[in-house]
């Protein structure tokens, strides 16, 4: 097939301009947390920063309170991911391995878990929280972060347990393995790319999670990083040097996590009809 | 939920799924019959834990979420912890008022906005991926997946600054394209602005999703397909018609459904960029629920607004699901 000068050209062009518009917001907002306040409030958006200063990024991280938050933020997601992790490696391989009755039926409750609209029922969350006393806790945070990402860990494991051969499984168990101690030597080290894929996404639920943190806890020493973030502009005056610097420090794990794991990720995660 | 991060099942499946083999014939790897027997329970204890934290932590909250729905739930009761039944008093005041259906009726206007724009510029999009050469699909994947992996309430908190009244970039951009109304436009303002700088966040999350799983997708179109179609003398667009899009169609459909669970029931965005605002004229069902239920402190009559919306959710859930699960029937 011939193509015209110009129906190559278009298409390269559109992809730029798309390009940019995507990234753009990424791109200002660090571009932003890195400009002196002249150029933050100058009449012409200064787009290439030439003075770069760390002074925003300096007063985001002496906030009241900051450090105590990234605590609790990382806190609440690696023990949620680590909780639903273990629960769903069980899980996981039952479904994936063996035959039993119900089985199909699991799969669907799952996925419907899966979907749960966890926004939508932050007020029961929060009147059951409140009858055992709860309130301003990391405890049950944790806890419904790890249910909010189980569903997804389980179906995703499920894919990557069903993808070891099963015939390693077997001639383990062959050369006298017990079917746990073929699980342990053969098939956990084999899964580990795939628990990482997984764990990926549960964190960036749990770090991202707004509604149900937003209700539960209103003593600040509890609270985590996005709560904080929603704030943070309020609280500091339109200071959007140091919004973009705190958007900046909040966003980046999960960037790099992201741009690291994506591929792996996405090609487990297309395995079990999900959304969050 | 939260994150932007999720997968449909399509026919760009991984090649994982292939190993999903069918169930050994006749039980045929059951070994001696004792271990046979002991093993039948065992897959009910693996599931078990992930069961029971099920249904503790989400079950019960639906449950809890339903009975609230017929409880006069005021500060008073709330304080001394009376349980007072009113029957569905909460749900005559709710259905009977007119500001819930002034809700459901912007709820429907955003969600069907924001699933059109992100569905047609989303397609397009991945269409244009499958079309581009190696360096510029590279390219333009980076600009998605940074997009895609932004944090929800950091990408608002940006948005809120390009579209900030004094010294935003939109602003500016708007003033010199010759609008010079939009100098120092509040677009926090007004209800459809506050809904445009909100549509904008979401469909500029949503559209990476949808590009990148289409153009996965369309990788899977066999070529010979093609061939045969041009054999008959289809031109660009009747291929694409008679072979690209009878192709992409399941997950279009699929995709749809995802998106129009997800804008449904999107939170973060709307709170943290205007709290419902300006005059609670942005709130939408999950909004509505919060603002009526815990900032008005009128729990009950939260609890039905959260229950009539969890009811709405369901039905569009359980389509998806039926759709989906009749894809794949063979693979459970």
């Amino acid at each position: 097939m011939r193509r015209s000068a110009l129906g190559r050209i278009w298409p390269n062009t559109i992809a730029v301009v798309l390009f940019v518009g995507f990234v753009f917001p990424v791109y200002w907002m660090f571009a932003t947390a890195f400009k002196p306040t002249g150029d933050i409030i100058a009449e012409n958006p200064v787009w290439f920063p030439t003075d770069v200063t760390l002074s925003h990024f300096t007063k985001a991280v002496h906030a009241d309170h900051f450090w105590t938050l990234v605590l609790n933020s990382v806190t609440v997601t690696v023990c949620s991911v680590l909780l639903s992790l273990v629960i769903a490696l069980f899980a996981a391989f039952a479904l994936a391995r063996m035959r039993f009755k119900g089985r199909r039926g699991l799969i669907v409750t799952f996925m419907l878990a899966q979907m749960a609209p966890w926004e939508v029922m932050i007020i029961a969350i929060y009147m059951l929280v409140r009858d055992n006393d709860m309130l301003n806790s990391l405890v049950p945070l944790t806890a419904f972060y790890a249910v909010m990402v189980l569903p997804l860990t389980i179906l995703t494991l499920r894919g990557y347990v069903a993808a070891v051969p099963k015939e390693l499984e077997e001639s383990a168990m062959v050369d006298g393995c017990t079917r746990t101690q073929a699980f342990v030597r053969v098939i956990f080290p084999l899964l580990a790319p795939g628990l990482m894929a997984t764990s990926l996404f549960g964190f960036i639920t749990a770090w991202n999670e707004f509604p149900l943190v937003l209700i539960l806890n209103k003593d600040i020493g509890k609270q985590t990083l996005p709560l904080w973030l929603s704030q943070f502009r309020t609280a500091f005056g339109d200071d959007w040097g140091a919004t973009m610097a705190a958007s900046s420090l909040f966003a980046l794990p999960i960037l790099i996590l992201f741009i690291f794991l994506q591929r792996k990720a996405v090609s487990g995660l297309t395995d079990g009809a999900v959304k969050g | 939920m939260s994150v932007q991060t999720e997968g449909t099942d399509t026919a760009g499946g991984p090649a994982v799924r292939k190993a999903t083999a069918a169930p050994p014939p006749g039980g045929a790897h059951a070994g001696p019959a004792a271990p046979a027997r002991r093993g039948a329970a065992a897959p009910y204890l693996l599931l078990l834990p992930a069961l029971l934290v099920t249904a503790v932590l989400l079950g019960w909250p639906l449950v809890k979420n339903g009975m609230l729905s017929f409880q006069n739930l005021n500060p008073r009761q709330l304080i001394q912890h009376l349980t007072e039944w009113n029957g569905v008093a909460n749900y005559t005041e709710v259905l009977g008022g007119s500001d819930f259906w002034h809700v459901v009726e912007r709820s429907v206007f955003f969600t069907a906005a924001n699933v059109v724009l992100i569905m047609g510029l989303g397609t397009l999009i991945g269409l244009l991926l499958a079309r581009l050469g190696r360096r510029m699909r590279l390219l333009l994947l980076l600009g998605l997946v940074l997009a895609w992996a932004m944090p929800v309430i950091a990408a608002t908190t940006v948005y809120q600054w390009l579209f900030a009244q004094r010294f935003g970039v939109a602003n500016w951009v708007l003033d010199k394209l010759g609008w010079h109304a939009m100098a120092d436009y509040n677009w926090l303002g007004t209800q459809f602005s506050t809904f445009a700088v909100v549509t904008v966040l979401i469909v500029w999350q949503s559209i990476p999703f949808v590009a990148i799983n289409l153009y996965a997708a369309t990788t899977t179109i066999p070529r010979e397909l093609y061939e045969a179609a041009s054999l008959d003398g289809a031109g660009a667009w009747q291929s694409f018609t008679s072979v690209t899009f009878p192709f992409l169609r399941p997950f279009l459909y699929a995709t749809t459904f995802l998106e129009v669970i997800w804008v449904f029931k999107a939170f973060p965005q709307i709170f943290a960029m205007n709290e419902g605002g300006p005059d609670r004229l942005t709130e939408t069902l999950p909004i509505y629920a919060f603002v009526e239920g815990v900032g008005n402190q009128h729990f009950g009559v939260g609890a039905a607004i959260s229950f009539l919306t969890i009811l709405v959710l369901l039905v569009i859930t359980s389509y998806y699901l039926r759709m989906v699960l009749k894809q794949e029937e063979d693979e459970l």
